[in-house]
């Protein structure tokens, strides 16, 4: 198990360095570059190895889950919008809701035992990945929302 | 695809190279798509795109004088049963007509009349002597008042010969765990779940508003049926059960990822009222072809289940999601055919990180009434390409299959809402 993660872990580096590479390409150089610097590596590398141990078997590997069954993690408000609301479907798990006008008829399980730590690093794996762009979430914002819910 | 113009064309001069004129002039009636609608069949046979009906297209019925009903999961323009005329060619010009305002996935047609299901209700609908439903906007409610929680919510529907309807509730949930899904939650005892769901009703098929306390609970012990028929040779209801998903996920420390996508099996069962399949304490290793005890409830991949419960009577690999079943009974095909199953499956999710698996129609041949012999790929490459199955990412999905007058055999696809003829064309 623990050889496998590092394995997934360094395939995950450079499935992420691709998509970060690729969005250098434009003129506006200087936010690309900045959006893409303040998430460490190692962190989204420990967030894939989460994401394919406990999320990849119903969102699959490209991110974008089973026709009306398990919804996509690309571009939705629930990954791209409020974290608190995101960190509360890891937590508390998710059922019978719509997700951008389609319904899934599948159960998203709550994640609670997960640690703030991981759960930090799979959202902010998710928000950068699958086409994703947004900022990261920290451990102390899981552990608040955690506190809180 | 929808150049109406030129496809004729194309056919016809791919045809004056290969056929004499008697077959030339065949062609401009009835003839398989010359790329046979982009599937692999046996030699001998072909197949032809019906229609793009576009929409989530689940199971499908066929009247004696060729007029397609699709039912579709959602309503498309508002009408949630397509009703299709093919013209000479094979091909349905129109899409558009139809009636239902409600999604959905079980459709049958028998002694005059149409069959439907919503997610809670099984309606009928007359039909004339040219195959059409003559009250569109009324049909009678014949069941009302089932269980849907959105998990395993279609209602497959099938007749008997003795006036019965039968109807599929699915279990809502996996292996009935305190917490769905959850990992390491325990499966409840007396599981609650089967006490309006995870089984066959049965109901009269020409009475109104009948409901769980007029019905008849035929079997019991079923997760998930979606593909049913009843087999005429027999007299005898025979359905395709989902097996379980998710072991590894549940139980991490008993099943590694390629257990779960391999063990529990997709099964065929053979039943009689009063049957008990077992769901949700057993599952069917494939492998070892035996009844095994659930991890929810104390197994461990290697614990037998209580040996009384129904043995299926064929399995399938896990997770290909079985969602169509048709006993041939035509005799446009190959006598081998006759009276064997066809099944349609809809392709796999849960094997991941494993590739996915199925996007194909199966034959599994029959004698006296019972599967014999393997089972082989009938129709195969809907998915379009084999990465595409790996990934999950088919192009169509099949689901139903229905019998036309002439043999003929349809499939429709729940994916991109494509209606598929396949015919046998050696002479
Ligand atoms: C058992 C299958 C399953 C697993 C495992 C699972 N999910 Fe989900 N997930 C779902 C389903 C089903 C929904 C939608 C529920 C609804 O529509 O009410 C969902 C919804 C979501 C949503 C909100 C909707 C969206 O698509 O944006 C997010 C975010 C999410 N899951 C992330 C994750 C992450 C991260 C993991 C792993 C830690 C995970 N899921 C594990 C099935 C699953």
């Amino acid at each position: 198990m623990f050889v496998k993660n590092f394995l997934a872990g360094l395939a995950l580096c450079a499935a992420i360095a691709a998509p970060v590479a690729a969005q250098k390409k434009p003129a506006a150089k200087a936010p690309a570059k900045k959006a893409a610097s303040t998430i460490p590596a190692p962190l989204l590398a420990q967030g894939s190895s989460v994401y394919k141990q406990y999320c990849l078997t119903c969102h699959l590997a490209d991110g974008l889950g089973v026709d009306g069954m398990n919804p996509p993690l690309a571009k939705t408000d629930y990954v791209l919008g409020d974290k608190t609301r995101l960190t509360k479907v890891l937590l508390n798990g998710l059922q019978g809701v719509d997700i951008n006008g389609e319904q899934y008829r599948g159960v998203m399980p709550a994640q609670a035992t997960l640690t703030d730590a991981q759960i930090a690093a799979v959202l902010t794996y998710v928000r950068n990945s699958f086409g994703n762009k947004a900022s990261a979430v920290s451990a102390a914002e899981v552990k608040a929302v955690r506190a809180g819910k | 695809m929808n150049n109406n113009l030129t496809r004729p064309l194309l056919l016809a001069t791919a045809l004056a190279g290969s056929f004499s004129l008697y077959s030339l002039t065949q062609k401009a009636t009835l003839a398989p798509d010359p790329n046979n609608a982009g599937l692999k069949l046996p030699a001998g046979f072909g197949a032809l795109v019906v229609a793009e009906t576009g929409g989530h297209a689940r199971h499908l019925a066929v009247t004696p004088q060729g007029t397609i009903y699709v039912k579709l999961n959602s309503p498309k323009n508002g009408k949630g049963i397509l009703a299709l005329h093919p013209g000479a060619n094979g091909k349905a010009a129109a899409v558009t007509t139809g009636f239902g305002s409600y999604g959905g996935t079980g459709i049958y047609a028998k002694d005059n009349y149409l069959y439907a299901s919503s997610d809670e209700e099984v309606f009928r609908y007359k039909l004339d002597a040219k195959g059409e439903v003559t009250n569109p906007a009324q049909p009678e409610k014949i069941v009302t008042g089932l269980i849907n929680r959105r998990q395993h919510e279609s209602k497959s529907i099938v007749l008997d010969n003795a006036g019965n309807l039968y109807v599929n509730i699915g279990a809502y949930s996996n292996s009935c765990q305190v917490k769905d899904r959850e990992r390491g939650s325990l499966g409840r005892q007396n599981c609650p779940v089967l006490d309006s769901a995870g089984g066959i009703w049965q109901f009269r098929a020409d009475k109104a508003n009948q409901n769980y306390g007029t019905g008849t609970r035929y079997a019991t012990g079923l997760r998930n049926v979606v593909g049913l028929d009843w087999n005429q040779q027999n007299n005898q209801l025979f359905v395709m059960q989902h097996g379980r998903d998710q072991l590894h996920d549940n139980f991490p420390a008993l099943y590694d990822d390629k257990q779960s996508a391999e063990l529990p099996a997709e099964c065929m069962y053979a039943l009689n009222k009063g049957a008990n399949a077992g769901w949700p304490y057993l599952y069917y290793d494939g492998q070892k072809k035996q009844k095994m005890l659930p991890p929810e409830y104390g197994g461990d991949g290697k614990k037998l289940a209580d040996p009384k419960y129904l043995d299926p009577v064929a399995a399938y690999p896990a997770h290909t999601a079985p969602d169509g079943l048709l006993f041939y009974t035509g005799t446009m095909f190959p006598e081998r055919y006759r009276n064997g199953a066809f099944i349609a499956f809809h392709g796999s999710w849960n094997r991941a990180p494993e590739p996915q698996k199925g996007y194909y129609v199966v034959f599994q041949p029959f004698k006296n009434g019972k599967p014999s012999g393997e089972w082989e790929v009938f129709a195969d490459n809907f998915a379009g390409t084999a990465a595409k199955a790996a990934a999950g990412r088919a192009d169509h999905k099949p689901c139903g299959l229905a019998q036309g007058p002439d043999g003929s055999l349809y499939v429709s696809d729940d994916k991109a809402g494509t209606i598929y003829r396949i015919m046998y064309t050696k002479k």
